[in-house]
């Protein structure tokens, strides 16, 4: 139990998937009271590797042991009942329930094998608050909490279980400084108790100020472990990537012209969004960053009529706009590509055909009413060639394929429309490293025919890569403009956090 | 084409072979059931594949197809439809008041001179269709489940039919003597097999029918409905006017109910408060047996005419089985659940 001995031993693990090889010959260890980061782009295997200590998959070949005895977890539970644990980074809790609900779901503490014991929930549960230092009332409803204090319950329920190993898969993307600050001092304690933690995170300075190990993957293969004492940013990201930073993304070629959007002090009705101005040229790509809740999303929605706007004007080309819907929106020649594909952006169980005219059904009718099917084919043969969306046919559903190529349907969408702006949020969220060249390749394609590009991206690199300029919001206002060749990542953060 | 699948077959393994007849089995299990079904009451009961049995299936079921493909678009948009049974009792006993004969004896508007039967029924189709407007109206404006919406305006409507029933000196009697006019556009007919003469109003419903295939898939308003029940909020950011799209659906579906209320009137002859009671029932089932899924965006017209005949069947096969009436229900319930069980695996995402 002493710290820096052996916890958890993950031995050359093999996994593969029809057609890719998404775990090769892997190996990890995690110390006791030690912190090991786990490094990669999206789709370099580390979700693929967790999921097989936690049982979601099972390995091809390898082991894993846990103090020294093989293990095989069968699900996330019985994984949890070992005490291996895993803070996700989508939370997944009851929010209309409370604190001590949440940490005890599915374990109450009984009378008699039968009936809730609510005192007994309760002292046990502010046990677990006050030993990490986390002062939340526990009959507190989950959905008055801020994220972070939702994360902070999520920990104290992997230590509630007496977990060994607790895995926590980017903590830290939507807290504010002060809330990291809390966060890294509950994970000292966990260390100082004997814990050992798996990190994934992308954020290079966090990695490299809270972990003693980091181990980095790519494509399926670790690269290396070494000490953090032993690491640099640019070693990291040299080690990630594999090749230059510059080869991630397509070169800026578009040729920017005349002010085509213009938004002027634009307030949404429940202040999420505050007195945002911004412009965009044709050809231009220009990026929004800021950290999750700043209100970026939420502008977009505002301009494209999808959320009620208090006040601020929206120009096109000089002349002023409405969007107080998405139809007009789209008649005025916006289209929006939504952050949260699977809720506001694909029709799970229609096809792909469907998918893809159903922003533009009017411009197939054959007189007033009638829909020309054999015109519909044609288009959306055509843009599955264009975008190299790989799929069957059109006639395939569309939640059968990949999340890169039920990104490049709603891309196919929105092309259909043949939209001037383009407002896109997270367009390569959830998409592995190929696809996302080809998304960025798209997206410059689209400004070099002069339609003006909106971004938002929470991967800083991917904003610096491949827009021109660079808003920064915070808190529902704009904090900052920068230029995004001369800009640093550093100076993002810092206007990101300013009114956080 | 067909080459192709047994060439496929023929290549696969022993055990994926059995798979893929077991998949096979269960996608189609509707139809096999349909014919196991026929044959086993035929064998029993040979009477039951006589030209009087089968017309009299045919003219059940089209008689409950218009509800059934009204009640298909709310279950499309995961919703459904309570208050459509009543709108059917409603538009029944409203055309056959109009439409007493002239020198009937107890009628409910003596001083009435009947009017054209296209005229009635271009009334009881907008009664139809302004309730259904309500229900829709409620449902988008609101943001109410139609569930709620529909259970309130069943009851209004009811109350409403039996104020109606109790005008001039109808004190609540269910209301006959139908004008002959009426009653021969809806039963009379010009068409007959093996003796039996097949209804007018069976190939009025065939004509509705074939709209409503239009309708839903040719058009913006049929790709929306689809769009809608599969992911209201993606429809919202694509530019579909859902408000619109909801509103529009629950309208055609009181506008159908009017149909089948229209036909029930001349069909039964004598309409009261009781017309129409749970035809909504026996509509939802058909629809989901049919593979109009409450998981929503999904459904055919194929399938909603199948599930209505394939109820009509079982219904009219348990009576010529010489099946106790009680017994009817269980068996009814049983067929429902097992049905849906299979429909399900379907959309079940495989892990």
């Amino acid at each position: 139990m002493e710290n820096g001995t052996l916890l958890l031993e993950m031995r050359h693990m093999q996994k593969s998937f029809p057609g890719v090889m998404a775990l090769r010959d892997v190996s990890l260890s995690v110390r006791h009271g030690t912190v090991h980061a786990l490094m990669g782009e999206n789709g370099a295997g580390k979700s693929t590797l967790m999921k097989c200590l936690f049982g979601i998959y099972h390995e091809d070949a390898g082991e894993i042991l846990l103090e020294g005895t093989r293990v095989r977890f069968q699900s996330p539970r019985e994984a949890l009942s070992h005490g291996v644990a895993m803070v996700h980074q989508e939370l997944n809790q009851a929010l209309r329930r409370n604190i001590m609900d949440n940490i005890w779901l599915g374990r109450y503490p009984t009378r008699l094998g039968l009936f809730t014991s609510e005192k007994e929930m309760l002292k046990k549960t502010k046990d677990v608050l006050e030993n990490l230092g986390i002062s939340l009332d526990p009959r507190r409803m989950m959905s008055t909490l801020s994220v972070a204090s939702r994360q902070m319950v999520e920990i104290a329920k992997a230590v509630s279980y007496d977990a060994k190993v607790i895995v926590l898969d980017e903590p830290t993307s939507s807290l504010t400084e002060s809330e990291i600050e809390h966060l890294f001092r509950i994970i000292d304690l966990l260390k100082k108790r004997g814990c050992g933690i798996i990190y994934i995170s992308h954020k290079m300075e966090e990695i490299l100020r809270i972990s003693d190990d980091i181990t980095v993957m790519r494509d399926g293969t670790l690269i290396t472990t070494e000490p953090a004492a032993h690491m640099t940013m640019e070693k990291i990201i040299r080690l990630m990537v594999g090749r230059e930073l510059s080869q991630r993304f397509p070169p800026k070629k578009a040729k920017q012209g005349e002010i085509l959007l213009e938004a002027k002090g634009i307030s949404s009705k429940h202040q999420q969004v505050q007195n945002v101005s911004l412009t965009a040229r044709r050809g231009e790509i220009v990026g929004l960053a800021g950290l999750a809740g700043a209100g970026r999303s939420e502008f977009f929605e505002n301009i494209f009529g999808i959320s009620a706007r208090a006040s601020g004007e929206l120009f096109v080309n000089g002349k002023p706009v409405q969007n107080k819907n998405a139809r007009q929106a789209r008649k005025n020649g916006f289209a929006f590509v939504t952050e949260e594909r699977r809720a506001t952006g694909i029709f799970g169980i229609l096809n792909i055909t469907e998918n893809m005219t159903i922003s533009s059904l009017s411009s197939f009718l054959y007189g007033n009413f009638l829909i020309n099917d054999r015109k519909r084919a044609e288009k959306t043969d055509h843009f599955i060639k264009l975008l190299n969306i790989k799929t069957p046919s059109r006639k395939t559903q569309i939640r059968a394929l990949s999340g890169g190529n039920q990104q490049k349907v709603i891309f196919g969408r929105w092309l259909l429309t043949d939209p001037d702006i383009l407002l896109l949020d997270e367009p390569t969220r959830g998409i592995d490293v190929g696809a996302k060249y080809e998304i960025y390749q798209l997206i410059e394609d689209l400004a070099a025919r002069g339609k003006t590009v909106l971004l938002i991206s929470s991967e800083l690199p991917e904003l610096l890569g491949i827009c021109h300029r660079i808003y920064v919001m915070s808190g529902g206002l704009i904090t900052g403009e920068v230029n995004a060749a001369t800009t640093t990542q550093e100076e993002i953060m810092r206007l990101a956090a300013q009114n956080a | 084409m067909k080459f192709k699948y047994i060439e496929k077959f023929k290549s696969m393994e022993k055990r994926e072979k059995k798979a893929y007849l077991g998949e096979l089995l269960i996608s189609n299990s509707l139809y096999i059931f349909l014919i196991a079904a026929i044959a086993l009451i035929a064998i029993l009961n040979p009477r039951f594949l006589s030209w009087s049995s089968i017309i009299n299936i045919i003219s059940l079921s089209a008689a409950n197809l218009p509800i059934a493909l009204g009640i298909a678009g709310a279950i499309i948009l995961t919703g459904t439809d309570l208050s459509a049974g009543r709108i059917v009792g409603l538009v029944a006993c409203v055309s056959a008041a109009l439409l007493q004969a002239s020198g009937y004896a107890s009628k409910m508007f003596p001083a009435l001179k009947t009017p054209p039967v296209w005229l009635v029924f271009l009334l009881v189709i907008a009664i139809g269709a302004l309730a259904g407007f309500i229900n829709g109206y409620c449902t988008a404006t609101f943001h109410l489940h139609p569930f709620i919406v529909t259970l309130s305006t069943q009851l209004i409507i009811y109350g409403a039919l039996l104020l109606f029933l109790m005008i001039g000196n109808n004190n609540g009697q269910s209301i006959s003597g139908l004008d002959p006019a009426f009653t021969n556009f809806i039963k009379g007919s010009v068409i007959s097999f093996g003796g039996t003469p097949i209804p007018n109003y069976v190939w009025y419903v065939i004509g509705i029918t074939a709209v409503m295939w239009v309708v839903w898939n040719k058009t913006p308003f049929g790709k929306n409905m689809f769009a809608v029940g599969s992911n209201p909020d993606a429809a919202t950011v694509s530019g579909v006017n859902v408000r619109r799209v909801i509103i529009l659906v629950f309208t055609l579906a009181g506008l159908l109910y009017g149909v089948t209320g229209f036909i029930e009137a001349a069909r039964i002859g004598s309409n009261s408060a009781a017309t129409g009671l749970n035809y909504e029932l026996d509509a939802i089932a058909a629809c989901v047996i049919g593979g109009v899924s409450f998981v929503g965006g999904t459904g055919k017209i194929g399938g909603v005419i199948l599930g209505v005949v394939l109820l009509r069947l079982i219904f009219v096969g348990l009576t010529f089985l010489g099946i106790d009436a009680n017994m009817q229900y269980v068996i009814k319930g049983l067929i429902i659940l097992i049905a849906c069980a299979i429909d399900m695996r379907k959309y079940l995402v495989k892990k």
